[in-house]
């Protein structure tokens, strides 16, 4: 169980990187919901794996209420984003 | 006792331990291909592996390794709950990514929103010409379900 929690803690490091670099570089503000949309999915996975490998539930109301109302966020900058290019096919 | 007890211990183990490992490559795949994907829509068909499979794998290897029954339910209600508000999201992300041309058309294969948005911008144009003429000028300006201004995506 030692040796899943190593392997799952470095590949969820690395996911997690990599949204915080599309976060940092992604050419619109849609790149940016999407990908910390994914960041808040590496979190409740890392949640899980918590209550997974200490065998308690101390995460899971945590992790409904993500599950609940995680999309908001999205949603709410979907709605309101404007379209300010001058041409397509830049991202 | 349940002679083979141990080894269904050790085989719930294991399960749990290789969906663990295969939740967290969904992450990782997820990862790569917002870092390596073209455009907004193939990086919104990379994000959707962990928010959906990587939850389930996760949650049953909880599940799995808890071994009481009572807990699958809650389990089922996180999961139910995710698989029901990330469509929702993803519908708004990607047709505001498509109203504000975050896509390669070249990359399509099918097109079907495209009819939809010529037509009501046709509509929209019309409108306009009438009430620049100044006929109708009480006319109530059509309320575009699918209009072409940046907030009603």
């Amino acid at each position: 169980m030692e040796i899943v929690l190593t392997m799952t803690a470095v590949i969820l490091s690395l996911a997690a990187a990599g949204a915080i670099v599309r976060i940092a570089v992604g050419p619109s503000l849609l790149d940016r919901v999407l990908a910390s949309d994914v960041l808040l999915a590496i979190i409740g996975a890392a949640l899980c794996i918590d209550m997974a490998v200490n065998r308690h539930l101390n995460n899971l109301m945590l992790l409904v209420a993500l599950s609940i109302i995680g999309f908001i966020g999205s949603v709410t900058v979907a709605r309101f984003v404007a379209d300010r290019r001058e041409q397509p096919n830049e991202s | 006792m349940n002679p083979d007890a141990s080894a269904v211990d050790a085989l719930t183990d294991t399960v749990s331990a290789v969906f663990m490992v295969v939740g967290a490559l969904m992450s990782l795949a997820a990862a790569v291909g917002l870092l390596r994907f073209p455009d907004l829509m193939s990086r919104m068909h990379a994000a959707t592996k962990p928010q959906v499979l990587g939850l389930f794998l996760l949650l049953a290897a909880v599940g799995l390794q808890l071994r009481t029954w009572w807990v699958w339910p809650a389990l089922f209600v996180a999961w139910i709950f995710q698989v029901l508000t990330v469509p929702v999201s993803a519908h708004m992300v990607g047709r505001a990514g498509y109203r504000t041309k975050h896509l390669h058309k070249e990359l399509l294969t099918a097109d079907e929103l495209e009819a939809v948005v010529l037509k009501s911008a046709d509509k929209k144009a019309a409108d306009l010409r009438a009430k620049g003429n100044g006929r109708m000028p009480g006319e109530k300006r059509k309320t575009d379900d699918d209009g072409g201004s940046s907030v009603s995506v």
